[in-house]
Parts: C-alpha cells; sequence; structure tokens
C-alpha cells in the first residue's frame, strides 16, 4: 500500500526527514511513533501529497506520488494533527462539502455524513455551529473528514489526542473494524504507546527524521529485552514518549 | 470540474449567511456616489454616465481585491489542507470561492446601478448589462490575484498591503476623474495599470458605443488579466504539492 525510498523533506536548515524507506501492506495497521518533532507529520504529509519532498520517491496506495497525486488523494484518508474546520460554520455543512469534493453525490453524501456522525458518536451534532464543539467533539469531527469516502488508505496524525478513554476505545474500534471489514490499511502516529500496543500489527519509530527500529510490538520488545513499549521506546530514542509529549 | 458547482454553491450560502458582510462591501462606492456624484456631475468634467462606470471598476478592485483575506483565515483553521488532500480539481479550488465573489459583486454593482439610475444616469440597459458583464469578468483576474497573494505573502501584511495597493491602481485607472485630464506622465503611467482599459471600455459601452476600440482593449487587457490571475492562483493551490 505504500512503498517509500529514501524519502527525504527539509525545511531550510531543517533535516525533517532524513531519507526514510517504508513498505507498508494491505490490511497492515502501522503506528508510526517518535518525540516531538521526529518528522511524523512531515512524513504523512509527504504521503498525503501535501508537501513535495526534497529528494526521494514513493507510491500510495498503488500510485505514483509524482506522476499521479489525484489518484493518490482519490484513494487516501487523512487526519491532520491538527484542526480542520473554521469556527463559523455547521459540522453537518462542512461534512457535506468534503464529502462532495471526494466525489460523493449530494444524496450519498447526506446519508454518508449521517452515518458517520452516529459512528463517531456525534448524534444531533448535524446543525451545530462548530465553534460550540468541545475539543474531544471537533476532533471526531476531524476524523470523519477523512472517512467519508471509504479509503482504502487511511492516515491519522495523532488521531487521539483530546479524547477521553471511552471516545479512545471507540476510535479503537472503528479502526479496526475497517481493517478486519473493508481491508482498510491504516498508518497512524500516537504518543500512547499502551495504544500502539493494543492497535498496531507492526510499530515504526522515527527520531530525528530516520527510522530507528521498526517489528511487531511483540519483536520490539524481545529485540530490546523490555517489558513494555514504553522501555523499548526509552532504549532507541533515549528518551521517555511522555516527556516529549508533554514539551 | 466537478467540484465547482458543490464549492461554490457552499461559499455563496457561508456569504449570504452574512447580509451585513455583502451590504458594507458595497459602501465605500454607495459613499462615493452619494457624496461625490453630486459634485462630479456639475463639474463639467463629465455626467453620471461617466462617473457610474468608474464607481464600478473601484468597486471591482476594492470587493475583489480583498478578498484574498478570507483564505488566510482558513489557512489558519486547517480547511485549507482539508481541501487541498482531496481530489477536487486545483482550478476549482479557486475558482469557487472566484465564483462565490462574482456573485456577491454582481449584487453590490446592481445596486450601484440602480442608485445611479435614480440619480440621473441614462446609459442604456443592453450597454450597462455588458458593462456589468465585463466588470464582473475582469474581477475573476482581481479576485484570483488577491487569493494568489494571500497564499504567498505574510498574513498579517495581507490586509495592510492589499488595502493600500488597490488606491494606487484605482486612482491609476481614472475611475474617478477620466484620464484624459491627466498630464502626459500620469497618462502614460496609467496606461500600464490594466484597469485603466476596463473603465474606459465600461464608460463606452455606458455610452452605447459597442463597436469602439476602447471597448475591444478592455475586453483584450481583462482577459490577459483573468488568464494571467487564474494560471497564477491555480499555481499556487497546487504549490506544495507532492
Ligand atoms: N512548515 C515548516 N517549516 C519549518 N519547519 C518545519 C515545518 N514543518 C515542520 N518543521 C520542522 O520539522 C521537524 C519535524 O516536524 P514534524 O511536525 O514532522 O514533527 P512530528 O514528529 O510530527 O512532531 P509532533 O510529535 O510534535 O507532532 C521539526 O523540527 C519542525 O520544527
Ligand atoms: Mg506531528
Amino acid at each position: 500500500m505504500i512503498h517509500a525510498r529514501g524519502l527525504s523533506r527539509s525545511f531550510g536548515a531543517v533535516e525533517a526527514v532524513r531519507g526514510i524507506d517504508l513498505d507498508v501492506s494491505q490490511g497492515e495497521i502501522v503506528g508510526f511513533l517518535g518525540p516531538n518533532g521526529a518528522g511524523k507529520t512531515t512524513t504523512l504529509r509527504m504521503l498525503t501529497t501535501l508537501l513535495r519532498p526534497t529528494s526521494g520517491t514513493a507510491t500510495v496506495a498503488g500510485r505514483d506520488l509524482f506522476a499521479d497525486p489525484m489518484e493518490v488523494r482519490r484513494r487516501i484518508g487523512y487526519v491532520p494533527q491538527g484542526n480542520t474546520v473554521g469556527p463559523f460554520s455547521m459540522v453537518g455543512e462542512e461534512l457535506r462539502l468534503q464529502a462532495r469534493l471526494y466525489g460523493l453525490r449530494r444524496a450519498e453524501a447526506a446519508e454518508r455524513v449521517d452515518r458517520l456522525l452516529t459512528e463517531l458518536d456525534l448524534p444531533g451534532m448535524d446543525q451545530r455551529p462548530t465553534a460550540s464543539l468541545s475539543g474531544g467533539q471537533k476532533r471526531r469531527v476531524d476524523i470523519a473528514m477523512g472517512l467519508l469516502h471509504r479509503p482504502a488508505l487511511l492516515f491519522l496524525d495523532e488521531p487521539t489526542t483530546g479524547l477521553d478513554p471511552q471516545s479512545r476505545a471507540n476510535l479503537w474500534d472503528h479502526v479496526r473494524r475497517l481493517r478486519d471489514k473493508d481491508g482498510v490499511t491504516v498508518f497512524l502516529t500516537t504518543h500512547y504507546l499502551e495504544e500502539a500496543d493494543a492497535l498496531c500489527d507492526r510499530i515504526l519509530i522515527i527520531d530525528h527524521g530516520r527510522i530507528v527500529a521498526s517489528g511487531t510490538p511483540a519483536e520490539l520488545k524481545a529485540a530490546h529485552g523490555a517489558g513494555t513499549l514504553d522501555d523499548v521506546f526509552l532504549a532507541v530514542t533515549g528518551r521517555e514518549l511522555r516527556e516529549g509529549a508533554a514539551a | 470540474m466537478s467540484a465547482l458547482v458543490p464549492l461554490t454553491a457552499y461559499y455563496l450560502r457561508a456569504t449570504f449567511k452574512s447580509r451585513f458582510a455583502v451590504v458594507f462591501g458595497a459602501v465605500q462606492p454607495l459613499f462615493f456616489l452619494l457624496l461625490f456624484g453630486p459634485l462630479f456631475a456639475r463639474s463639467g468634467v463629465g455626467s453620471w454616465d461617466t462617473l457610474v462606470p468608474g464607481l464600478l471598476v473601484q468597486l471591482a478592485l476594492m470587493s475583489s481585491g480583498l478578498v484574498g483575506f478570507g483564505i488566510v483565515f482558513d489557512q489558519r483553521f486547517g480547511v485549507l489542507e482539508r481541501l487541498r488532500v482531496t481530489p477536487a480539481g486545483r482550478t476549482s479550488l479557486l475558482l469557487g470561492r472566484v465564483l462565490k465573489d462574482s456573485v456577491v459583486l454582481l449584487v453590490q454593482a446592481a445596486a450601484i446601478v440602480a442608485l445611479g439610475y435614480a440619480f440621473g444616469l441614462r446609459a442604456p440597459l443592453p450597454g450597462v448589462l455588458l458593462g456589468l458583464l465585463l466588470m464582473v469578468f475582469l474581477s475573476v483576474g482581481m479576485a484570483s490575484v488577491s487569493y494568489a497573494a494571500a497564499l504567498t505573502i505574510r498574513q498579517e501584511l495581507f490586509a495592510p498591503l492589499m488595502s493600500t495597493l488597490v488606491i494606487p491602481l484605482m486612482l491609476l485607472s481614472g475611475a474617478l476623474l477620466p484620464m484624459s485630464l491627466a498630464p502626459a506622465w500620469l497618462d502614460a503611467v496609467s496606461r500600464f495599470t490594466p484597469f485603466r482599459y476596463a473603465v474606459e471600455a465600461l464608460r463606452a459601452l455606458f455610452a452605447g458605443s459597442y463597436a469602439s476600440s476602447e471597448v475591444l482593449w478592455g475586453v483584450l487587457v481583462s482577459a490577459v488579466f483573468v488568464v494571467a490571475g487564474v494560471v497564477i492562483g491555480t499555481r499556487l493551490f497546487q504549490r506544495e504539492n507532492a
């Protein structure tokens, strides 16, 4: 689903991502971990056609990132780390516009939005001004934005940040269901290592723009003689993730 | 292009939710009509038929020139990235906004023309309609340039820079006083601004001379401006694309 070689991106003197190789197969849930500023968001923005790599090549969802960005966009969903809606709009209206931009017809769009609002536990939010949403509700609207067109490949950038435990568990179930029922491939970042442990088939750890470890949670723990992913993380980056997350 | 319809509809709905903003956008030319028009009509320089076309181009400049401000917010709130990650055509992402701006402008311009008739405008209706058409066409270029500027220059600089820039462009277009009154150097400078040709074309249309060279030049220059604006605007929506 994703094959990247030597993907790099610099911002002026800052080398945010330094030549990473990625291979993700269909139906995998891959966790992309790393301390703040490691290059996670930059990598995701490159793979989602939003940011031009300084160098490297990639095929995403079977299409070349450079030659065929439109076809890549059609096949992927992206939930960014930040917000997706401004303060002056209605939840339903924004979601329906997004669905239409993905090519859904008007009736399909309306139906799909209703469905997702229910699935993401946002009942009756259709006519709500976005400014009136709580942080966690807004986050779930962001998540819905990436699911409207039933993408085969889903990029989630810290999707559960700001969600309460129940919403988080709900999202995990949702992600698992997408994979089990529809074979959706999921590439997600998170700062919650127990989340990565519970949800992901495979973990990639990035630090200073380079992949420093990869494997299933069990393999990583075995390789570093560690009991938890936290210990693995500490061993390969020299940092506690929580410390980084708080910074 | 299939994204163009939902985008334009969405932006129109959002804009007309706040009618105040639509009305407020036309306030400046309305002041000119109300407080400067009576003076102008008695100055011997020209009639309402000379002034109203100028005020329409002024409106197109002021109203469309500042539309880019809207995209600054979209950029800040992540809306722009959300739109850019969809397969919607990059030209549609630009033109959806621009078409909305054109509709708003047309509503505002209609108000000015109606008021102009109340004051003493005598222009033939076909000429006025053709003039409005040319003005809207020109505004597509202006709005595109405004969005391009908003996506390029630093966010906090956009509003002061653009609102300052439109003033010399407006004065040089001869919107307020015809450039036939200008000293040679000013006349020469004004020929380098596209809006002068639009003003002269609108005045010719309002005077009923539809096949004049002014109209031809106005259409030609506006067309070049529009194409350039849309191409540059689309490029900028594409800019960071992989
Ligand atoms: N648009 C930009 N301009 C300049 N520097 C940038 C830009 N985007 C990212 N960077 C820099 O690139 C590096 C990687 O940033 P990135 O956002 O990819 O980190 P991250 O792993 O997502 O971190 P976090 O966990 O905090 O979200 C950082 O040093 C950041 O400051
Ligand atoms: Mg990030």
